[in-house]
């Protein structure tokens, strides 16, 4: 394996997951903000509401094609960049990756074609139940998609089979209804309905600002910010239970998503902080240069019980014996043993050696969950980088808690005032646009850079799950990605705001 | 039900699903194809040239969603598959993929103001998405008979042995001459399309001049892939899954199941049929007798290359490594899990054609296109 190789695939990955990601939230939640526009105009057949379905529409079409272009690599780079994780897990891996094709992709594709041409085609009832249906099957993608990346967080419903050298399915209910699935979907959902929120309520100021489109705007800003303000709220009881979840199946991000390096009772959030550059893992620094601690909440959000004891960095590498956590040197050396295991295992099978095959099998099976760790060189390998984890997840709560303030503040002023004597909110709005797309991208941060070096967690390191292939292929891939990436988000965003710009009116 | 299977039977169960889906992308790739016609019917006219684009642009999805299902089943019922090839031959995947990456925004960008490629760079995207992305998915199914430099470990991890990584399949005028009748086969599909879909004139005399072009061009293509495939040595595996060289293997195939010979002749014959109606009787539906016949056509070389101990992905560096339906697929639960889901396929079909029906009552005119308060491409 080539030095080099698995950050060039990580990074390929990240840049693409990162490129789709800028595009799949605004589908996921302006598909249902149209829905309801649409439904408004069919219960009421006023044409003002048809006409603003239809601006919507456009702009949604505008994304949605990018986010289909860039959604395609990403199944296929499973293979491409993550051969052996393709094997290595396939067998579950891949289930609901094609039961995503079956039950949400043909949904989406056959009906975006009614949603769009279908206006003076066919009744209007069909053409409303295409338009939800459309909404429906984008987030049904979603949804299966959360559950394989959940499974990689969780690994669960499965067991290794050491004569294909894989893991396969056991039970599918235990993989689509794992808690940190469900948890992962309702929050990442509820993240993209967020955005699609922010993205009308903005757009509709920037018309207030220039004050056109007025009744289009402030009845727009209504719909988006109600449904903002509810997705706001419920988006915290499921980063509640998100939370929660990672606690207890990924306990290290946890304490790198807190920058907590020792384990404590009662222990509290850091609301702000900044992280000493100069701590590590072996020195006894100051973790931060400056924080402001909420006692208790830490305990309490991640195993609901204030004085519960949160294990910290250290604990989690080198072990505590007072709170019965082993170090991740022992579970490197019953890696070892499970390696070690498989690889006499297969001997005797070749050997036909019945009695170390039954020996053998034992062994692995009792060491198996410890697989992953056979593979790493240091104990503290199983940290990821705290600086990103850290900052990333308190952005992201830092934004959220603002979003709903904000949609609070949209909904009393237009409902309550005339918003458009409120210049500073509309700016504020506006601005806000970007910051829907920041906070959810910020969210994947911490889920994936926050599980390294886990490909699948305790059971393959990324260095493992990676193509046996030469790094300049990779490399050249990159910057083809890269390139073109790029060029197609500038001619979106181009066409966006020229859209934007031609307004309702002109919109079709 | 599927539960009582034994995991063989599973594994044809699966093999005939994903035969399926190439056929039924062999079908959706009229859209591949019409996209190259753009230059040639439309000639130049920008009216008609939207009018193409826009009836094209109504079915381009469902293209790429059935390549991504084709993806997403072969990664669940044969991920050794998946492995194997996705991370083997690199370059003729990402080729491919990067082919249908600048096919997704071209229909959408390519007339809206400020698209800042302009408008010939999304219409030339559409053009390299139907012409390379099409020869490149020929060149890689070849592979599927002509094998591939990989070998599979005792980890069942796989390593490709060509540091081209599947750019050398391009050097075989096997694999090449099914990526060109594959190209011709989807431009008359593409062509068969235009004729019913958009009711002009001047585009159902201009589709019809250029299925008389390609037509005989794809004849020569596919004869010569087909008395290559005839007369070649396969990849065949024996009781113990041994693989071993068979003289004529493809062609014994054909000749031991006959059912799936029957299929494939049936499916040239439509096609054959379905040109002939629509050269010399003017008739406007024959892309549904075209369509079914490339379904059954491409099924049929599927079925032919997976069954009858046949390796559907051998290896030309190691023999022994040579993927087979029996040694590269899903566990029992999952493909017996994966088969319930398939129970849904039937239905999804059946919306797809109800919503096709709905759209395509109305057939696509000059006035629609013009008209600014349509919504079109």
């Amino acid at each position: 394996m080539e030095e080099h190789l698995v950050d060039w695939s990580r990074a390929q990955f990240a840049l693409t997951a990162i490129y789709h990601w800028l595009f799949v939230p605004l589908t996921l939640g302006l598909g249902f903000i149209i829905a309801i526009m649409e439904t408004i105009y069919v219960k009421t057949g006023d044409e003002f509401w048809k006409k603003t379905t239809k601006f919507w529409m456009t702009l949604f079409a505008i994304n949605f094609a990018i986010g289909v272009a860039t959604g395609i690599i990403m199944e296929f780079e499973f293979g491409t960049n993550w051969a052996n994780y393709s094997w290595f897990v396939g067998d579950i891996f891949g289930a609901p990756l094609a039961v995503e094709g079956i039950l949400a992709f043909f949904m989406e594709s056959t009906f975006f074609a009614v949603m769009f041409f279908g206006w003076d085609k066919v009744s209007k009832g069909f053409h409303l139940l295409s338009t939800w249906l459309v909404a429906v099957g984008s987030n049904l993608s979603a949804l299966w998609i959360l559950v394989a990346n959940a499974w990689m967080q969780y690994p669960t419903g499965m067991k290794f089979n050491p004569d294909t050298v894989r893991n396969e399915m056991e039970n599918f209910w235990d993989v689509i209804f794992s808690p940190v699935a469900i948890s992962k979907f309702l929050h990442t959902i509820s993240s993209g309905y967020i955005v699609a929120s922010l993205f009308v309520v903005g757009i509709s100021a920037w018309y207030l600002l220039k004050k056109r489109e007025i009744e289009f705007a402030k009845k727009s800003i209504i719909v988006g910010a109600s449904f903002g303000l509810i997705t706001s709220i419920f988006i915290t009881i499921t980063g509640d239970e998100s939370a929660h979840q990672v606690a207890l199946k990924q306990p290290v991000k946890l304490a790198a998503m807190e920058g907590l390096y020792e384990g404590k009772i009662d222990a509290g959030i850091v609301g702000i902080g900044v992280l000493n550059p100069k701590k590590t893992l072996t020195n006894d620094k100051e973790t931060f240069l400056f924080e402001l601690e909420a006692p208790y909440t830490l305990s309490f959000l991640a195993y609901h019980d204030i004085h519960a004891f949160v294990p910290g960095l250290k604990d989690l590498v080198y072990g505590n014996e007072t709170y019965n956590i082993e170090s991740a040197q022992r579970k490197m050396e019953k890696g070892k043993i499970a390696i070690n295991a498989l690889k006499e295992y297969k001997k005797a099978k070749r050997e036909n050696n019945v009695e170390n095959i039954q020996k053998y099998e034992k062994i692995l099976i009792k060491n198996m969950k410890y697989f992953g760790y056979g593979h790493l060189k240091n104990p503290e390998d199983i940290v990821p980088p705290i600086p990103l984890t850290f900052y990333t997840f308190h952005l992201m709560v830092a934004l959220g808690a603002w979003f709903l303030f904000l949609f609070a503040l949209l909904l009393f002023f237009t409902l309550k005032r005339d918003i458009l004597n409120y210049k500073w909110l509309l700016i504020v709005t506006v601005a806000s646009i970007p910051l829907g797309y920041i906070a959810s991208e910020a969210g994947w941060i911490v889920a994936e850079v926050g599980r390294q070096p886990w490909a699948i967690q305790d059971l393959m390191p990324v260095g493992v799950a990676v193509t046996d292939i030469s790094t300049s292929n990779v490399k050249t891939t990159f910057f083809m990605f890269a390139f073109l990436f790029t060029a197609l988000l500038i001619a979106e965003i181009k066409i966006m705001i020229g859209q934007i710009k031609i307004g309702p009116e002109g919109g079709h | 039900m599927f539960e009582e299977l034994t995991l063989l039977q599973l594994q044809q169960f699966w093999w005939i699903i994903i035969s399926l889906l190439g056929g039924l992308f062999g079908f959706i790739m009229f859209v591949q194809g019409g996209q190259t016609l753009l230059g040639r019917v439309a000639k130049g006219d920008e009216t008609y040239k939207t009018m193409l684009i826009n009836s094209l642009g109504r079915k381009w999805e469902l293209g790429f969603t059935t390549l991504v299902l084709f993806g997403g089943a072969l990664f669940a019922a044969f991920p050794l598959f998946y492995s194997t090839s996705f991370g083997g031959a690199y370059w003729v995947w990402m080729a491919i993929l990067f082919c249908f990456i600048i096919q997704a925004v071209s229909y959408e960008y390519r007339k809206k103001p400020n698209n800042f490629l302009g408008q010939k760079v999304y219409e030339t995207f559409l053009f390299i998405n139907g012409s390379l992305g099409v020869i490149l998915l020929g060149v890689a199914i070849a592979t599927f008979f002509s094998g591939s430099a990989f070998s599979v470990d005792e980890n069942n991890f796989s390593h490709w042995h060509t540091s081209i990584r599947g750019l050398e399949a391009l050097s075989s005028i096997f694999n090449l001459s099914l990526g060109f009748a594959l190209f011709f086969l989807v431009r008359i599909l593409g062509a068969l399309y235009f004729i019913n879909n958009i009711d002009n004139e001047t585009i159902r005399k201009r589709a019809i001049k250029s299925i008389k072009i390609d037509m005989p061009i794809f004849l020569v293509f596919f004869l010569l892939f087909l008395s290559l495939l005839f007369t070649k040595t396969g990849f065949a595996y024996d009781e113990n899954l041994k693989i071993y060289m068979q003289e004529y293997k493809y062609l014994i195939n054909f000749l031991e199941m006959p059912f799936v010979l029957g299929m494939f002749i049936i499916g040239i014959l439509m096609v054959v049929i379905a040109v002939f109606l629509t050269i010399h009787f003017n008739k406007t539906c024959c892309i549904k007798t075209g369509g079914l016949g490339v379904v059954l056509t491409v099924m049929a070389l599927f079925l032919n290359v997976g069954f009858n101990n046949t390796s559907y992905y051998p290896s030309s560096f190691d023999l022994q490594s040579s993927l087979t339906i029996i040694n590269s697929s899903g566990s029992h639960y999952t493909l017996t899990v994966m088969s319930y889901v398939s129970l849904m396929v039937p239905f999804v079909l059946a919306y797809i054609f109800y919503a096709w029906m709905q759209m395509d009552k109305v057939k696509i005119t000059k006035e629609e296109i013009e008209d600014p308060h349509t919504h079109t491409y």
